[in-house]
């Protein structure tokens, strides 16, 4: 053999553990996102709390304005000063442990994220009521929040079930208004609160379908569509508003409002009881809605089933799985959830429908979507965050907040932003999520 | 259980790509189906399966005439099929992928155990490693493909069909696949492999059949020369060999020095790589699928983002370019996956063969389409490079694989080259299609142009290189001459060099 040899030869089996100096070199780029995001947090706040901190007392009330809790918790009176001094420390720490994550290149935990939140909204709640006069009354802050957060919850769940099947849904919006809307009028006519509920899911189905047959039939852009519906649905409720339920409004937009159900004992409990069990028989199918969904995504044939078309829908097909059939079907029990969330506009709060009463609470929920990443629990929990950061910002100025009440209505639309742009960077849906599966 | 497709007929369009296909095979047969690039072999299983309807013709299980509206019909007839694009749901685990479709639950909940039972005992049975709890998207396609194939035997399938099964495979892999069916074999499974390596053909094959444009023309005995498959299946006489003359070489043309390249899991691909191409020589890159070929083709290309080192072009620096100037430095690029990364399926032939030269003349002036001009040049190229179609105007996902790798070769080859990068050029093609390839790819290097061919296939590596270079866990085992024997490939595949191998840089 001729060899031209201008190199001495590599000895014996190349060792492949030992990565060489370059390589090392490139192994060491590392996310910053998240640090970045942190860090500009604990800033604003260091800087709202320490040299623009306000003196006085911060007063939380943890009692429930029904005052049925079975041990009173007795008021707790902080002095803000040093409150907020201690959170802001806190959270700098926080920030650079979250460097930390970075510098060891580890997954940051949720927990880590959930807490950091929690102590960035309580230092901004004792610095906004310092010498108020006024009580932080933390119970009705939370379930504020939790009625809130209930239609994002409902909404945001039906959107994993149709977008984890493959279609994408910009459509809740609309199945939220006209949930809302129809529900309002079925139980107004009838007096009947459980067609009231029905008539929601009925309402959300029938936005599905229109969505179902244009995307999945005749593969139409799934968000166009969505967006033509989310304006369609917009303008015929608010014209049959103005037109039939203004004149009508003691027949056709008069509906009972469902009653609140206390849990035995467990409603008792301070904090939790008025929370979580004192609430409509629409909270508590919500309960049920999220752990079904959860379980049912995961563990049975159906979520199985659902989450193979939503990936590979030919895969899906070659099994012998019908994929128009089970999208369709799957986006209209979307539609039912999500309608469900609408009927708690009406019947389950105020009782009469108003024009554009979700005021864009579709487009949160499916932010909601993506900032949980398509997964039930964390889609759950991204709409409690968007919930309570809207009620903070609505109860912040009766309690005498120095910060201008637009300001504050803005919040949820901001932590929206910072929460979908630097928590959840690049992400991956399901998929084939919409994509049209033609066959050929 | 016995197969028999009688008068099959399948038109698309104005092509008929099935015209009364008579095949049957018995149970516990290997029945090879051989033929040319669009022969229409994947249209006639697909039939099969019953992902297309045919227009005519019947198919017969045991005698009894079978209507299968969907692939779930044909499944639970007893077909099984093992797609040559795998089936499989990426972020699922081989259990969840096996019981899809025909799930068993307990009280409601999906019965994960009793499918990881399945998949534990089918392995067992043939001696496969698969953990059924592994995402599909961590496994090598080798192992994939042993999911396809236990997907189709959880549903006990007695009549499987394998479309091209070892394009993808090394040959380790490859020669445990015919293993694997051999067994099959043995317990009365009726086998259909359809395949375009003649080796292969010969090592399991009890009968074979031949199509050529959408017909049968003959059946052939295992025991046939392979010239005389390879004139069956193509018509006329191929050369199965290359012919090349000793290479001319010139300046050190590329320079790479000090490479690597860190892949999208974070994992070091290539680690410290240097060589260098000379004008008009061919360096082979040989190895087992998966040691780091496709990143480095890719760091040349500019399309790897973590990239340390030089790579050097006529002594201008590539590196770090971005990739339309690297084009326009004179690379020429055929990527291994040739759908994903080559072509857009919904454009047509024409389009395709434009798609890196939109920005201007011949094909572009002043902003617009020269359409006149494209189709000539697209009739031309379509007459030379021998793409079956009817037209320029046919989308390139209605190619059968092999054309559309054709229709891929076409472009790159047509641009004035500086260097020429070819990663697994004949996947998938047939035995004249790939003496064309080699002829062509031979003919580039004499013109002067260095070039580097990435093979899986030893065949390929020993046809084409003037030098090998052999790749493993991302580094170069050594870079020996042409001429190397394949024993001393084999062990330097596994990261031996044996004593007295004379390594040249
Ligand atoms: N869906 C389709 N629409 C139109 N034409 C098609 C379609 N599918 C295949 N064809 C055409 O039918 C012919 C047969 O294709 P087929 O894929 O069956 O070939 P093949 O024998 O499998 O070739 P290869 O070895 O390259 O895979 C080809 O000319 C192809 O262009
Ligand atoms: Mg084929």
């Amino acid at each position: 053999m001729t060899a031209v040899d201008t190199r001495p030869a590599e000895p014996g089996p190349v060792d492949p553990d030992q990565p060489s100096a370059s390589a090392d070199a490139l192994l060491a780029r590392r996310s910053w996102k998240s640090p970045i995001l942190f860090g500009v947090f604990a800033i604003l706040l260091f800087i709202l709390l320490v040299p623009f901190g306000r003196g006085g007392k911060a007063i939380f009330d943890f009692t429930s304005t029904s005052q049925k809790d079975a041990y009173q918790i007795p008021l707790l009176t902080l002095d803000s000063h040093l409150t907020e001094i201690i959170t802001a420390i806190i959270l700098v720490l926080m920030a650079a442990g979250s460097a930390y994550f970075a510098v060891k290149r580890r997954k940051m935990p949720l927990w880590y994220v959930i807490v950091f939140t929690v102590i960035v909204v309580f230092g901004f709640l004792v610095w906004t009521s310092a010498d108020t006069g006024h009580n932080l009354t933390i119970t009705s802050l939370l379930v504020g929040g939790l009625g809130l957060s209930a239609p994002l919850i409902f909404g945001g769940l039906g959107g994993v079930i149709s977008e984890r099947v493959g279609v994408t849904n910009v459509a809740i919006e609309a199945q939220l208004l006209f949930g809302a809307f129809l529900s309002a009028v079925a139980a107004s006519l009838t007096q009947n609160l459980f067609v009231g509920i029905i008539a929601a899911m009925v309402a959300g189905v029938l936005v599905s379908f229109v969505l179902g047959a244009f995307s999945i039939k005749y593969a139409v852009n799934q968000v166009i569509v969505g967006i033509v519906l989310n304006v369609l649905v917009l303008g015929l409720t608010t014209f049959l508003y103005e037109q039939v339920l203004v004149g009508n409004a003691s027949v056709l937009n008069a509906p009972p409002q469902l009653t609140v159900i206390n849990i035995p004992l467990l409603s008792e409990i301070p904090i939790i009881g008025p929370l979580l069990f004192s609430q409509t028989i629409i909270v508590y199918i919500m309960y049920v809605a999220v752990a079904a969904v959860f379980i049912g995504l995961y563990r049975t044939r159906w979520g199985l089933r659902l989450r193979a078309v939503g990936e590979h829908p030919q895969a899906a097909d070659t099994v012998g799985i019908n994929v128009a059939r089970t999208r369709f079907w799957n986006v209209a029990l979307a539609g039912a959830v999500a309608g469900l969330g609408g009927a708690f506009y009406t019947i389950g709060s105020v009782g009469s429908f108003s024009q554009d009463m979700t005021n864009g609470a579709g487009y949160i929920a499916l932010a909601a979507v993506i900032l949980g990443r398509w997964d039930p629990v964390r889609v759950t929990l991204a709409a409690l965050l968007f919930g309570f950061a809207e009620n903070i910002g609505l109860a912040a100025g009766p309690m005498g907040s120095a910060v201008p009440n637009d300001f504050l209505l803005m919040l949820p639309y901001l932590v929206t932003i910072f929460a979908v742009a630097g928590v959840v960077g690049r992400v991956r849906g399901p998929a084939a999520a919409g994509r049209p599966y033609i066959k050929s | 259980m016995k197969l028999e497709l009688r008068g099959i007929t399948k038109n698309f369009g104005a092509l008929v790509a099935n015209d009364h296909i008579e095949l049957a095979v018995e149970p516990g047969e290997i029945h090879c189906l051989l033929g040319e690039n669009g022969a229409g072999k994947s249209t006639l299983m697909n039939i099969l399966y019953g992902l297309y309807q045919a227009d005519s013709g019947e198919i017969l299980l045991d005698g009894v005439a079978q209507h299968f509206a969907g692939p779930g019909d044909a499944m639970r007839a007893g077909i099984g099929m093992v797609h040559q694009h795998f089936m499989l749901i990426p972020v699922f685990t081989v259990a969840e992928n096996v019981m899809l479709g025909h799930e068993q639950s307990k009280a409601g909940f999906l019965d994960l155990s009793a499918a990881r039972a399945k998949v534990r005992e089918i392995s067992a049975r043939f001696g496969f490693h698969v953990d059924p709890d592994a995402l599909i998207e961590d496994l090598p396609v080798g192992v994939q493909q042993r999911v396809e194939i236990i997907k189709a035997l959880s549903r006990d399938a007695k009549v499987l069909v394998f479309d091209e099964p070892t394009a993808v495979l090394t040959p380790q892999e490859t020669d445990e696949l015919m293993v694997i069916m051999k067994q099959l074999k043995e317990s009365g499974t009726a086998i259909v492999f359809i395949t375009h390596k003649l080796r292969e053909v010969r090592e399991v094959a009890d009968r074979i059949t031949v199509m050529r444009l959408g017909k049968v023309v003959g059946e052939a005995e295992p025991t046939a020369t392979n010239a005389e498959l390879a004139s069956l299946m193509v018509g006329r006489s191929v050369e199965l060999t290359v012919t090349k003359s000793t290479a001319v070489t010139g300046e050190h043309a590329l320079v790479v020095e000090g490479l690597s390249v860190i892949d999208a899991h974070g994992q070091v691909a290539v680690d410290d790589v240097s060589f260098e191409v000379r004008a008009g020589e061919i360096l082979a890159i040989a190895g087992v699928q998966g040691n780091g070929q496709t990143e480095l083709t890719e760091a040349l290309l500019g399309i790897q983002n973590r990239v340390t080192g030089t790579i050097t072009l006529d002594g201008k620096n590539l590196r770090d370019l971005p990739i339309n100037e690297i084009l326009e430095a004179g690379v020429g690029f055929i990527p291994e996956d040739r759908q994903d990364d080559a072509l857009i399926a919904e454009f047509t032939i024409a389009e395709n063969l434009m798609l890196d030269r939109a920005d201007g003349a011949p094909f572009v002036k002043g902003g617009a389409l020269q359409l006149k001009y494209l189709a000539e040049f697209a009739t031309e190229k379509v007459r030379e490079f021998d793409v079956r179609t009817q037209g320029i105007g046919t989308m390139v996902g209605r190619l059968s694989g092999g054309n559309q790798q054709k229709v891929v070769l076409a472009r790159e080859l047509s641009r004035d080259l500086r260097l020429f990068v070819a990663a697994q050029p004949t996947r998938g093609l047939d035995v004249g299609s790939i003496e064309f390839v080699h002829e062509r790819i031979v003919a580039t290097r004499d013109s002067g142009v260095p070039v580097i061919v990435v093979s899986t296939e030893l065949d390929e590596v020993v046809a084409l290189a003037d030098r090998i270079a052999v790749m493993y866990r991302g580094k170069f085992v050594g870079i020996v001459p042409g001429n190397t024997s394949r024993e001393v490939l084999g062990l330097m595949m596994a990261g031996e060099v044996p004593a007295g191998t004379e390594v040249a840089a």
